[in-house]
């Protein structure tokens, strides 16, 4: 027992035990959730019934068994790779996009530390800015699979992807300058503390949407963009260009593509909630001054939890929800209205701050 | 810690010259993204985390995903006619570029290299200040000039691209 | 501690690939790349000087020539773009006249 204290107490195992459980426990189990639940919500939206025959025995779990059913369909797939194609390229590629969505789980805080323990992966100085690196490589998995699939389809989804994820880039590092000139850090754990203040006593909660209501929706758009989902899911572009970039891709190298997308979705409302919603601050429990620590904590997973399951509901509700975007309306839209629409917002922040504060 | 600064240096000289030898520019490309990593994780080693994470999100973010975005539009198949050959004067440029590399190589082993009085940032300073706080003290105050000037060139660039690559209508 | 003298050593190699490249490749876009690795090295030796020297001047600096790096890409490859189109070749041997 106390040895089993202190081979938990090394920092090493204190963080390969975060990482297994973040990626494993917490980020890949809801991305593979949300294929079975984006396919039953946009069963409910069309007023139709949804995936529910796949069965294990009796055990239908209203279409839960199609998630097992789905994994091994693709994995006994043939993994087909078109002539021509570049083969390195081709078969790495998929992998870029799950990386990327993988490491945004790297920062993002799920409760209050205990002492020195942190229920953070890490906590660098730049953090928000290694995200913003992380997520800005992502772009690979989509250009180096239109690369070298040899198809002109997938080279133009490909091209596609890599036009619009570098213009959303641009505006998605400056919607979040206001929330660095409002917490003053771009340390993620000190966003999340700065959200923990409150206005008149304690009416209401600092969080960034009250802070940084534009900021939010620029932010949220551009991530939104980033994930290449409805209503910027031109690379893809089901009616013109079939499925753009991953186009010839079958079997395990497809899913990996679908996991990528799905963990990203779990990634962004992650991000979302953190920057944008208290992070895991549970608002007013510091008046409960005699709850235990360790109700604090389940408390502070919880609504964690809860606001990225329902920002991920939030996704796939817009992507049932809003028309495609034309390409050219993407780019005019990004680079016409909300580049300069995020740099009034960060001088405006910065003068109110200079002003007021 | 130091054996990790030789194994990124290592690899990020063979992904160098992976940029050199590749006859495919995408792969050339790809080798650049991975020595432009490598360099990153050195800068890490070196204390300069601000450093490494821009190196990431423009080089690798940005330019080269740019570079790749060309390559796409301007996609050929005939990479053969790209392909490394030498001759007569491109061996003479490679035995110029041996003897600079000699040249500036031995300055820089020379062990009685010396340098200036030490300035006011160690790594305990920075630390205490914030690498990021004191980056944007220092370019406000102290080279405030160079960044107007450089944001300039950057809004010239912008333009410049736009005009060039447009489409000349009749 | 890394000494200075290794990161100049490899800044110094990774400038030569970089002049190599410059020189050797007729590709005109990989030619624009062996221009980034040599900036990068540059870079490199850079943040070298200023951890050895305490100062932050090279950081600054680094600064300024990734800005610059990032115009020099954007406006390079428009120009490639735009003699791509007249041209229909990537060689660099053959942007042998002033005006299209």
């Amino acid at each position: 027992m106390n040895l089993l204290l202190e081979i938990l107490s090394i920092p090493l195992v204190q963080t390969i035990l975060k990482i297994v459980f973040m990626i494993m426990l917490f980020a890949m189990p809801l991305g593979t959730l949300m294929t079975l639940m984006e396919r039953k919500w946009s069963a409910m939206v069309q007023d139709r019934v949804g995936p529910n025959r796949a069965n294990v025995g009796s055990f239908r779990g209203h279409g839960l068994a199609h998630i097992a059913a789905d994994g091994l369909k693709s994995i006994f797939k043939e993994d087909t790779m078109p002539e021509g194609s570049d083969r390195f390229l081709y078969l790495i590629a998929p992998f870029f996009g799950l990386i990327a969505g993988v490491s945004v789980f790297a920062i993002v805080p799920i409760a209050a530390p205990i002492g020195s323990f942190t229920f953070q992966i890490t906590d660098i100085e730049p953090g928000l800015l290694f995200i913003f690196a992380i997520t800005s490589l992502s772009v690979y998995g989509a250009v180096l699979a239109g690369a070298s699939s040899n198809s002109k389809f997938a080279l133009l989804g490909g091209t596609r992807a890599s036009a619009q994820m570098i213009s959303y880039e641009v505006f998605m590092g400056l919607a979040l300058m206001g929330i660095f000139m409002v917490y003053g850090s771009t340390r993620v754990s000190e966003i999340v503390d700065g959200q923990n203040a409150y206005w008149f006593g304690s009416l209401i909660p600092k969080w960034g949407i009250l802070t940084q209501p534009l900021g939010f929706l620029l932010f949220t758009t551009a991530l939104v963009a980033e994930t290449k989902r409805a209503p910027f899911d031109a690379p893809e572009g089901e009616s013109e260009i079939v499925a753009g970039y991953f186009l010839e891709y079958s079997g395990m190298r497809w899913s990996a593509f679908m996991l990528a997308e799905y963990v990203a979705i779990v990634g962004v409302a992650a991000l979302v909630t953190t920057l944008f919603f208290g992070g895991y601050h549970v608002p007013w429990l510091h008046l409960w001054e005699s709850a235990p620590e360790w109700l604090v904590r389940v408390l502070q997973f919880a609504k964690f939890t809860a606001f990225v399951v329902f920002f991920c509901w939030f996704q796939i509700q817009l992507r049932w929800t809003v028309p495609k975007f034309r390409f050219d309306q993407t780019m005019a839209l990004g680079w016409k209205k909300l580049l300069p629409l995020s740099l009034a917002n960060t001088v405006a922040t910065a003068a109110v701050i200079l002003i007021f504060v | 810690m130091i054996v990790f600064f030789y194994l990124f240096a290592l690899i990020s000289l063979i992904l160098a010259l992976g940029v050199l030898v590749f006859k495919n520019p995408i792969h050339s490309a790809l080798s650049l993204v991975g020595t432009f990593f490598c360099l990153a994780a050195i800068y890490v080693m070196l204390n300069a985390e601000f450093v490494a994470v821009i190196q990431v999100l423009v080089y690798a973010g940005a330019i080269m995903v740019l570079f790749l975005f060309v390559l796409m539009l301007l996609s050929t198949k005939d990479n053969d006619q790209y392909a490394l050959k030498l001759n007569v004067s491109r061996g003479l440029a490679v035995a110029i570029t041996g003897v600079l590399m000699i040249q500036v190589l031995t300055a820089f082993m020379d062990p009685t290299l010396r340098f200036g009085e030490p300035g006011a940032y160690p790594v305990e300073r920075i630390q205490e200040i914030g690498s990021i706080a004191l980056i944007g003290q220092l370019l406000f105050t102290e080279f405030v000039l160079p960044f107007e000037v450089i944001s300039i060139l950057l809004l010239v660039a912008v333009i410049g691209a736009v005009i060039i690559a447009k489409r000349r209508v009749p | 501690m890394i000494p200075i003298s290794h990161v100049l050593v490899l800044s110094a190699l990774l400038f030569s690939i970089g002049v190599l490249g410059v020189m050797l490749r007729r590709n005109v876009i990989v030619v624009f790349m062996s221009i980034e690795l040599m900036l990068n090295a540059v870079n490199l030796s850079f943040v070298g000087f200023a951890r050895t020297m305490d100062d932050m001047t090279g950081v600054i600096f680094i600064f300024f020539i990734i800005v610059v790096a990032a115009a020099e890409a954007v406006v390079g490859l428009s120009i490639i773009l735009s003699i791509y189109r007249t041209r229909k070749t990537l060689n660099i041997d053959e942007f042998n006249l002033l005006k299209w």
